[in-house]
């Protein structure tokens, strides 16, 4: 029990909260911040019990075995609503600083800046191990290498359509045949240096094979290091599947907190995260189905990102596309899959988030392409840009071309700079250009200058394109 | 995760999307004129008029006899129930009166506040008994819009976690058994500015809330396209020593949206709470020249932000009406106005200059 004079002197240390002594009809209790430090410094936020509600102070009878609280445990047992639920609203302990968060927005801007995307260059070993068995070449750190350094050693007006690589761990630190390292190169480039930062799936017991992601032991150092090493993004996969009773309450649950943790994590550090809620196209569900579900995904994600005071103007979002499982045999065009994409986008998706950065998934790299060119033609608001995030979608030509052989290595730069690259357009061409498939068409200053490069391209553009949106209130 | 059990079918869907589009046309927004017998009391006291219903009666008809210069602002009227079938003098029905300008016409659907025990004298709002019955009748009486208002504080302890996520939870009831009937349910989150709280605070606790809200409405199915926000405005307290300009209370406005209000919903339309007509009009007109990207339309739903001068001409005489009136439609003018980004301001120079006075937001 504290003592009259410890009640005088009890003061936030560390950012903790004195009760008023009216609350407890007693003496005041001092609550230091939690040694489990989840998190930042000078906060005293536990997530509540049971996931609802916003974070707020929350002592939770599970949290009363560190120090500080012992000896005021017989208050709680005296006031056990107090500690039961969340008290206030703290807003005093802002998660970032002004200045802090001006360097995260301007990060997650350049990223996506004026059109560019994303180079997924992230596999990790084992996932490099299964497409270079695919064209015969052995798994080695040599080969991952030197794969890797024929890309990033492309002509410099790679830097107008990428503005961000994401990369393992282990290329972070590789270098080019003549000893430089690959993060330099790039950003020489004036492309931003990402990193895979989640350390794969592990299963959810009593769901029908989910799984959530583990790497958030320790993950503050790793990121306060990559930030060190030249690092200005993260990225962590969540997965989510669609089957019997798929995904769950638990599963969308689960990862929705584990990408916010990460998220909130990588933000104290520097690093914008990348949020990538995947929800996977197996199965033979029809496109509603994924639309249905990838709404549900979103909104628990971005409640979550809400709970752990996530800055989203310094995120960005990297979602699957709305489309129709693999197995499923009804067939849907590019426009439809963009109307049922933009439409869970834009029911789910703050406008404060500066971008979306779509992931490939197991789309072939034509597909992917004309995807997001639709996306961009879609008559739905847009105040986010829509862009890409592609590993395959990119880099499956050029794996083809280089077959591990150094000869190779011309024909293969110039299969990654033809997906990568802007290309002009013939006006019989019924494809897009790459560049105007990147480009927004929202209400800013650039629409007008895309616009008239669509309108420019011949009639078979925009006006046939358009009306193959179906309204989306049939979404 | 049961899918084919869609709540609205591509009709409803439809229906509900334009009206709410027609409420928020550019230049147009709402006037609340949906005080309860208990809040006209007090109005009509203060200008020394009994509340009786004859009174009321010969008020709202001030209100809506606004002749065609209110078609371009006016988006839609909120109406108490007792207004909805009532008549003017010659007999004829408010509801067509409004309905003949092209105004939408709307209903308010709450019960009042009741509280939350175990709170710091936190409530949740009451109305969802029958609530389907009812709506289902004033479809037919003309109605195409609903208004519900939960009502949250700020304080040392308060908006506690239960306070929000009941109040959020009977928004989105109320909001999806109005859809269901082809109503586009107003979704009014208030937090209070009593208090002596900043600007920062009330940021973040309506973040928090807006957030909330925008959970339950997806967990309940509702059709966000068919729905329209009424929140309060970023403000201080009340008892703020602190004072803000029209520029900070837009940036800080934007920024919460922005962060919480999905583009999907297509129009915010701002209570005035206990703001002057003049500061509505100036913090509305300030939030439609921030210079964050906005995907929703911005406007006003004012109630006594759009009537207290036109009360004041009134004071319940009927040789008075037309000028009162003439207050009224200067008032929504204004703000259609306002709603634009175009309101110049009472003769002090407003535009370019303010426009410098907008602080980056990375620093909300």
């Amino acid at each position: 029990m504290l003592m009259p004079q410890e009640q005088q002197q009890v003061a936030p240390v560390g950012g903790g909260r004195t009760m008023p002594s009216d609350v407890l009809g007693q003496s005041a209790v001092h609550v230091k911040r939690c040694p489990a430090g989840t998190g930042p410094p000078g906060s005293a936020y536990k997530r509540t019990r049971n996931g609802r509600g916003p974070v707020g102070l929350d002592c939770t009878p599970s949290c009363l075995s560190h120090e500080s609280i012992r000896s005021t445990a017989s208050f709680v047992q005296d006031s056990p609503a107090l500690f039961s639920r969340p008290v206030t609203m703290a807003y005093k302990f802002p998660a970032l600083t002004a200045d802090q968060k001006k360097e995260l927005s301007e990060i997650a801007q350049r990223i996506v800046a004026n059109g560019k995307g994303i180079l997924a260059a992230d596999e990790s070993v084992g996932t490099m191990g299964n497409r270079l068995q695919r064209i015969n070449v052995e798994n080695t750190e040599e080969n991952r290498r030197q794969f890797r350094e024929i890309l990033f050693t492309v002509d410099n007006s790679v830097s107008q359509s990428i503005g961000g690589v994401i990369l393992f761990h282990e290329t972070l630190y590789q270098k080019d045949s003549q000893g430089k390292l690959f993060r330099n190169i790039l950003k020489e480039k004036g492309i931003v240096v990402g990193i895979k930062l989640d350390q794969g799936t592990a299963p959810l017991a009593g769901t029908n094979k989910e799984t959530t992601i583990q790497g958030l032991d320790g993950l503050s150092q790793r990121c306060a290091q990559y930030k060190k090493d030249g690092v200005d993004f993260g990225k962590w996969r969540a997965v989510l599947r669609i089957d019997n009773q798929c995904p769950s309450a638990l599963a969308i649950q689960e990862n929705a907190n584990a990408l916010a943790r990460y998220a909130s994590i990588c933000q104290q550090n520097g690093l914008v995260p990348i949020v990538e809620p995947e929800v996977i196209p197996d199965g033979d569900h029809d496109m509603e189905h994924c639309q249905y579900v990838t709404e549900k995904v979103l909104a628990a994600v971005y409640k979550a990102l809400n709970d752990h005071h996530v800055y989203l103007e310094g995120t960005l979002l990297k979602p699957n596309m709305v489309t129709a499982g693999h197995a499923c045999t009804k067939k849907y065009t590019p426009e439809q899959v963009a109307m049922a994409t933009v439409t869970a986008l834009h029911r789910t998706v703050p406008a404060a988030v500066p971008g979306i950065c779509f992931l490939s998934g197991g789309m072939s790299e034509e597909d992917a392409t004309l995807n997001l060119n639709a996306i961009n033609l879609c008559p739905l608001p847009k105040p986010w840009k829509l862009s890409f995030s592609y590993g395959r979608a990119l880099q499956a030509s050029a794996l083809a071309a280089w077959g591990g052989k150094a000869a190779n290595k011309k024909a293969t730069q110039e299969a990654f700079m033809k997906r990568a690259v802007p290309m002009k357009v013939s006006p019989d061409n019924v494809h897009w250009v790459f560049e105007n498939v990147a480009l927004e068409l929202n209400r800013k200053a650039n629409c007008q200058a895309a616009k008239g490069k669509y309108t420019s391209m011949g009639s078979s553009g925009a006006a046939s394109t358009q009306s193959l949106f179906t309204a989306n209130y049939t979404y | 995760m049961p899918h084919s059990h869609p709540a609205l079918s591509a009709e409803q869907k439809k229906e509900l999307s334009d009206i709410a589009l027609r409420i928020v046309a550019p230049g147009k927004g709402i006037l609340a004129a949906d005080e309860s017998v208990g809040s006209m009391a007090k109005r009509l006291s203060q200008i020394g008029v009994e509340n009786t219903e004859e009174n009321r009666r010969l008020y709202r008809q001030v209100l809506f006899s606004a002749d065609d210069r209110v078609k371009k602002c006016l988006g839609g009227v909120i109406f108490f129930h007792e207004t909805l079938y009532q008549k003017d003098d010659s007999g004829v029905p408010f509801v067509r009166t409004v309905q003949d300008k092209g105004i939408v016409v709307g209903i308010k659907v709450d019960k009042g506040v009741v509280p939350l025990a175990g709170t710091d004298g936190e409530t949740t709002t009451q109305g969802l008994d029958g609530l389907s019955e009812r709506c289902a009748q004033y479809k037919k009486d003309g109605a195409d819009f609903a208004k519900w208002r939960c009502v949250l504080k700020i304080s040392e302890r308060t908006p506690s976690a239960l306070a929000i996520l009941e109040n959020a939870n009977v928004l989105a009831r109320y909001a999806s058994i109005c859809q269901q009937n082809g109503i586009v349910p107003i979704v009014e989150p208030e937090i209070l500015p009593d208090g002596d709280h900043d600007l920062k605070r009330c940021q973040y606790v309506t973040e928090k809330v807006l957030a909330a809200v925008y959970k339950a409405l997806s967990d309940h199915h509702v059709y966000l396209e068919g729905t329209l926000l009424k929140p309060n405005m970023v403000t201080p307290g009340h008892a703020c020593p602190i004072k803000y300009s029209p520029e900070e209370v837009a940036m800080a406005t934007v920024t919460a949206l922005r962060r919480t209000v999905p583009p999907a919903v297509p129009g915010v339309t701002f209570l005035s709470g206990g703001q002057s007509e003049e500061e509505a009009s100036l913090n509305l007109n300030a939030i439609n020249r921030c210079p964050l990207p906005r995907p929703w339309a911005l406007t006003f739903s004012y109630g006594r932000a759009l009537q207290a001068s036109a009360l004041n001409a009134w004071r319940g005489q009927r040789d008075n009406a037309g000028a009162a009136t003439e207050e009224f439609i200067k008032r929504a003018e204004v703000n259609g106005l306002a709603a634009q980004g175009k309101y110049e301001g009472s003769g002090d120079d407003g535009g370019a200059a303010a426009q410098s006075l907008y602080i980056a937001n990375h620093a909300y």
